[in-house]
């Protein structure tokens, strides 16, 4: 950018002048930072105020500009100067400091609440101008803080230039199921490029094997005639699709609008350059073999749901049992033959509940003495699948019960009988049946063979432990077995999984989220659904394929910094390769040379900067978000010598933590004035190197305050707050040198929601410094 | 003729269409009659099953609008007409005044010069606001609004007391054409009216409340701060009752299953478990437990706690006494008999009904008899998502939307449409 020239502006309003000396605050900033344009105006988001801004940027050539006023969550059309050409700062006098510090005294606990009013009482504003209002020192001292803080942040920060890239449209659609049918069509017909890949010779995959299929229109009462045909005739005529069956995908190495798929078919094999993935193997059943008691094996009459569906094609719906090949007449289903079972399935599959009713039609249509007998635990036919529950009940020849079964033997005829209790017809009810079908649950295809519980797996990834060594120690971690992706990352070849070898998003609002930029899961390989809504769900994931490259080709971020174009570059000459980035970054950005380098893949990135967190060389940086940018905000911090005035730095993650903070100014809750809060892009940013230099400089403590870990993590960047918690682990050293107690760097989660705890949080934490005495390197 | 989606609703399926769309190189536009954005979601105390606030992806998706200059909203906005058809519709929308304007500080001196109140629908009517109010702490955008209807006549406080000339009582009505590729309704869903239940007593029982109710006692800006206190008395709530199915899967009611209650009632057992964890107890009455797929885990977790019972039952009556405290009458399924017990409060899970249900939305839709659009069956270029079309839960409605966003993008001009697939448009 041209030369950097700094605005500073102040707005008054909003209770900000009336709460600080709007004087010293310009002085900071004429006087500590030489900065020629400061102004500090009332209502400066008015359209004079706005107007001022603008003049200064045109007329004076600013072109970093701080805008000391509100939250930027509140005006953010007011302040939005050109991203690509001016860098502007928030600094949040309005909520985070002001109105936090308006708060009675009861809103707070003790301890802090004593502190600002005796502090208050002793320094009345002897110095100012007798008509100025009473300045809470403290808080003008908070201000005063986050100005400084802000000014240096807007110094350290020059606008990103994006990294525009010449991009591949093509969407790859791995699986010829209904999922991937529907994938591959409906990319097709928003204009895009698809290659569908099938192993199998043919398309259609479990949709093609039914007799009927469950209802997937309004009113959802009936079943039908499975229509894959249409679809799989639809893909096959359209001219955006290319079709290759018998096919397995090799390798795919690249990045989001630049991979190279390389499949191979019948023996040769070709690469593609393709934008983006979509992922739809889809399932397979748990193996009935497995499950105990059930007679699976064991009598020939006892089936799995999957083997019903092909008597029933065979038979044309007629059931022909297996023993004798006498239709069967009276068919037994037993629900949950697996599922919702800890040493099983322990997830329900969602779909055997209709399957079964579908099914039981089978029986009941092809006689009309037929009589189909279902046994469940919870009947689950949500939503308007409950047509299709009533249906069955109405149907005289279908019987339905809760039960548990106590028993299944094999009378000498083949027949199958079963003792049932706890129904709702009475405490023991005894089935004689021709034969029973289990409803076997659903097992996504992202399981190795051989993987025999989904349970008991390695962590994050199915596959094996691998430990590197590298000068810095040793790094123990899981690549997966390759399965259907064959990704060349060096985090390995697959997805990570969620649960139970579902590479699902964990995320309610995010359903498409995976760790793999550009890559998106669709149908039952990432969570047990029906056909219909397999289908559906390919829908939104070709969106998201479409615009991982769309953002790519434009050098921006996908959520949850959509947008974003800035990007981590690295100083590659001091790097040690010590590894850490390419471990610890959630998605699996970096790659690395053979000696440990990490190689950057800009599209796959999603800025959060966990990657500068990790770094001991600070080698990693944005050009808007830095290690030594940060370092330099805490330097900025001014550390009184007086006992009475601790200085405490809080990380706070910028998706949750700040806007909680937001609403705590909102509703005037009272929080400890000694605070100085930095943003972080999400607390997997924090680097060590922060924390050695602040205590040694004089603050008292670091509270990082960032979003949920483990298995409910909230985090956003997925592991940044966990990774940013197993660094704590190890500061404890850094501290131990500088003889400081362990506890003054410490980690809270909080949500979004849980802005009312805000001040206890911080008092304790306060609280607990105190305790300690002073840091004793204040005052060096 | 414009590339731009319009999309009808400004909840969490709308918002995510319109970022998804916009993401992805479409300008979208999104209409939403309440004076913010989010949603029923955004009254909503936790998600299942993460027992996470949605107020944290509301953040991000709000965050994703800001910056994204594809993407335009007007709130307390209503479609009032559609003509056109795929590629070139045109739709008339009615921006019914805020009486602020975008000069509002949200900094709530005029809140505190208003005499005036008015039921706050956002607590349900739990409690009230002044009349002029900043719809709740998430609103966005953080703006305060009027309630004419409330004012004293003449009151002029407001305006007085907003030093930025951000209230003003002479707005009018205002009338917006936009053009558009396509359109999304995502016009999402009511809370069923529990009054309407026979022998349930629900309008005259206070400590009788609903689902959605009991998310608002919960949460933090909530009418009792997010501590469980009763209606009548303000009591501690510690003996609950959930009954399931209050409306759904009944042919007087709802036909059908509201798909989210089971989980509902399962995360709700946990506020009054975590709220109270010493002596708390929670009972659920229900026909079928539906967790389906992973959300069986959550399940789990609730039956491993023995101070929340589940019982296999329909209930017939609920009646409050004189102390507040209410009996439920259940026809115990497994057991036989009626099942008798008394609790400090009952919560209905209430279902959800199709907000366009009676909606008078001017397009030529087609509804399935419940009134949720059928999807499969809409006019080229339009499209329904989320629990305007079916009832489902966030995620799954999310998914919905992010697949209507790709629907819009078949819509631009110049998009290739073969004729086998453009016969296989709609809804799947």
């Amino acid at each position: 950018m041209a030369d950097p020239k700094l605005g500073v502006y102040i707005c008054s309003d909003c209770g900000i002048g009336g709460a600080l000396d709007i004087e010293a605050l310009e002085n900071i900033a004429k006087n500590q930072y030489r900065v020629e344009n400061v102004q500090s105006v009332p209502f400066l988001c008015s359209q004079e105020g706005t107007q001022m801004i603008k003049d200064e940027i045109n007329n004076q050539g600013v072109n970093k500009i701080v805008i000391a006023a509100c939250s930027p969550r509140v005006h953010y059309d007011e302040f939005d100067f050109d991203p690509s050409k001016y860098v502007t700062e928030r600094v949040n006098l309005r909520e985070h400091v002001v109105w936090s510090q308006m708060g009675g005294a009861e809103e707070a606990p003790e301890a802090a609440a004593e502190a600002p009013a005796a502090a208050a009482a002793a320094a009345a504003p002897v110095e100012a101008e007798p008509a100025a209002p009473a300045v809470n020192e403290f808080t003008q001292e908070m201000a005063e803080d986050h100005l400084r803080m802000g000014i240096v942040r807007a110094q350290k920060s020059e606008p990103p230039e994006p990294a525009i890239m010449d991009v591949e449209k093509t969407v790859l659609v791995i699986g010829g199921g209904a999922t991937g049918l529907n994938t591959a069509l409906e990319s097709a017909k928003a204009g895009y490029k698809v290659i569908l890949t099938e192993k199998e010779a043919e398309l259609g995959g479990w949709a093609r094997k039914m007799y009927k299929i469950l209802p997937d229109k309004a009113p959802f009462e009936d079943v039908k005639a499975p229509n894959i045909d249409e679809k799989i005739a639809a893909v096959q005529a359209h001219e955006n699709i290319t079709v290759l069956t018998g096919a397995n995908i090799d390798r795919i190495e690249g990045m989001p609008g630049q991979y190279d798929a390389t499949i191979s078919q019948n023996g040769s094999a070709n690469t593609h350059r393709i934008g983006s993935v979509v992922l739809a193997i889809g399932w397979k059943p748990y193996d009935a073999k497995k499950l105990d008691n059930l007679g699976y094996g064991e009598f020939k009459n006892v089936v799995t749901n999957v083997e019903m569906e092909s008597m029933a094609v065979a038979g044309s719906g007629s059931i022909a049992r297996p023993s004798d090949g006498k239709q069967a007449k009276r068919v037994a289903f037993l629900q949950c033959a697996g599922q919702r079972d800890p040493e099983h399935l322990p997830y329900c599959s969602s779909v055997c509940c209709m399957t079964s009713l579908k099914q039981a039609l089978y029986v009941t249509e092809s006689d009309a003495d037929a009589n189909a007998f279902i046994i469940y635990k919870d009947m689950r036919t949500p939503g308007l699948y409950e047509n299709f529950y009533k249906a069955a009940q109405n149907n005289p020849g279908v019987m339905l019960t809760k039960g548990e079964v106590t028993s299944i033997t094999e009378d000498g005829t083949g027949n199958i009988v079963l003792e049932i209790d706890n129904t709702i017809l009475g405490e023991k009810v005894r089935v004689e049946a021709d034969m029973l079908v289990l409803a076997t649950g659903m097992v996504t295809n992202m399981l190795p063979e051989g993987v025999e519980k989904v349970t008991d797996m390695t962590p994050e990834y199915i596959g094996q432990w691998k430990e590197t060594e590298t000068q810095d120690g040793i790094i123990k971690e899981v690549i997966a077995d390759p399965v259907a992706l064959n990704l060349a990352y060096r985090q390995g070849p697959e997805l990570p999984y969620l649960k139970y070898g579902f590479p699902d998003s964990h995320f309610v609002c995010f359903p498409y989220e995976t760790r793999r930029t550009g890559i998106y899961t669709a149908g039952a390989v990432r969570a047990p659904m029906t056909a219909l809504q397999s289908a559906n769900d390919g829908v939104g994931a070709a969106l998201k394929a479409i615009q991982s490259v769309e953002l790519a080709a434009q050098g921006k971020a996908v959520h949850p910094r959509s947008g974003d174009e800035s990007f981590p570059e690295i100083n590659f000459t001091n790097c040690t390769q010590c590894r850490r980035c390419t471990v610890e970054c959630p998605f699996g950005v970096l790659d690395e040379e053979e000696n440990g380098t990490p190689k950057t893949n800009t599209s796959r990135c999603r800025r959060c900067g966990t990657c500068m967190g990790a770094c001991p060389q600070r080698i990693i940086s944005f050009k808007n978000y830095s290690v030594g940018m940060i370092a330099d905000q805490m330097k900025a911090i001014k550390v009184p010598e007086e006992d009475s005035k601790p200085r405490i730095i809080a990380l706070i993650c910028e998706n949750d933590a700040y806007p909680a903070l937001d609403i705590a100014g909102l509703n005037r809750i009272k929080t400890n004035p000694f605070y100085r809060f930095i943003t972080m892009r999400c607390l997997g940013g924090t680097n060590l190197v922060w924390i050695a230099d602040a205590l040694s400089a004089g603050i008292e403590g670091f509270l990082l305050i960032g979003c949920r870990f483990d298995d409910d993590y909230q985090c956003h960047f997925i592991k940044g707050s966990k990774a940013a918690n197993e660094r704590l682990g190890k500061v404890q050293e850094t501290l131990s040198r500088l003889m400081l107690e362990s506890e003054r760097v410490q980690q809270v989660q909080l949500a979004m929601n849980e802005w009312d705890q805000l001040p206890k949080i911080m008092n304790d934490f306060a609280d607990q410094l105190k305790e300690f005495g002073p840091n004793p390197f204040k005052g060096f | 003729m414009a590339d731009k989606v319009l999309i009808v609703g400004g909840g969490i399926s709308g918002i995510s269409a319109a970022v998804e769309a916009a993401e992805a190189g479409l300008e979208a536009v999104i209409i939403e009659k309440n004076p913010y954005l989010g949603g029923r979601v955004a009254q909503l105390h936790k998600y299942f099953p993460k027992l996470c606030p949605p107020y944290c992806g509301l953040e991000i998706n709000f965050k994703r609008i800001k910056q994204n200059p594809m993407i335009s909203f007007y709130t307390l906005a209503e479609v009032t007409n559609i003509s056109g058809s795929e590629g070139d519709y045109n739709v008339t929308v009615r921006v019914n005044p805020r009486y602020v304007n975008e000069k509002c500080t949200a900094c709530n001196d005029c809140v505190e010069q208003c005499g005036a109140s008015r039921p706050n629908e956002f607590n349900y009517g739990m409690d009230s606001t002044r009349a002029v109010y900043l719809p709740h702490e998430m609103s966005f955008p953080l703006r305060h609004v009027v309630d004419k209807s409330a004012c004293d006549a003449g009151c002029q406080k407001c305006v007085e007391a907003c030093k930025y000339g951000a209230i003003d009582m002479s707005m009018e009505p205002q009338t917006v054409e936009v053009n558009a590729s396509s359109i999304v309704f995502a016009t999402g869903w009511n809370p069923y009216d529990a009054s309407k239940i026979e022998n349930i007593n629900f309008a005259t029982s206070q400590n009788v409340i609903t689902n959605v109710m009991m998310e608002r006692l919960a949460a933090p800006n909530g009418p009792t701060k997010g501590k469980l206190l009763r209606p009548s008395d303000g009591k501690e709530v510690k003996n609950v009752a959930f009954v399931q199915c209050a409306g759904s899967r009944d042919e007087n009611n709802l036909d059908y299953c509201s798909a989210i209650c089971c989980m509902a009632s399962l995360k709700q057992a946990t506020y009054i478990r975590d709220s109270y964890p010493e002596d708390s107890k929670a009972t659920i009455f229900y026909i079928d437990l539906r967790a389906a797929g992973k959300y069986e885990d959550f399940l789990q977790r609730l039956q491993a706690d023995e101070n929340v019972t589940m019982t296999k039952g329909k209930v017939a009556k609920i009646e409050e006494a004189a102390s507040g405290d209410v009996t439920v009458t259940v026809e115990d399924i497994l057991g036989g008999g009626k099942i008798e017990a008394t609790f400090d409060m009952v919560v209905l899970a209430a279902g959800m009904e199709p907000a366009a249900k009676g909606a008078n939305i001017p397009a030529s839709l087609t509804y399935e008899a419940n009134g949720f659009i059928d999807a499969d069956n809409l006019p080229a270029g339009i499209s329904a998502c989320g629990v305007a079309r079916r009832p489902d839960d966030v995620s799954a409605s999310v998914q919905d939307a992010t697949g209507a966003a790709l629907r819009a993008l078949q819509s631009r001009a110049g998009v290739n449409k073969p004729l086998e697939a453009a016969e296989m448009s709609g809804g799947n």
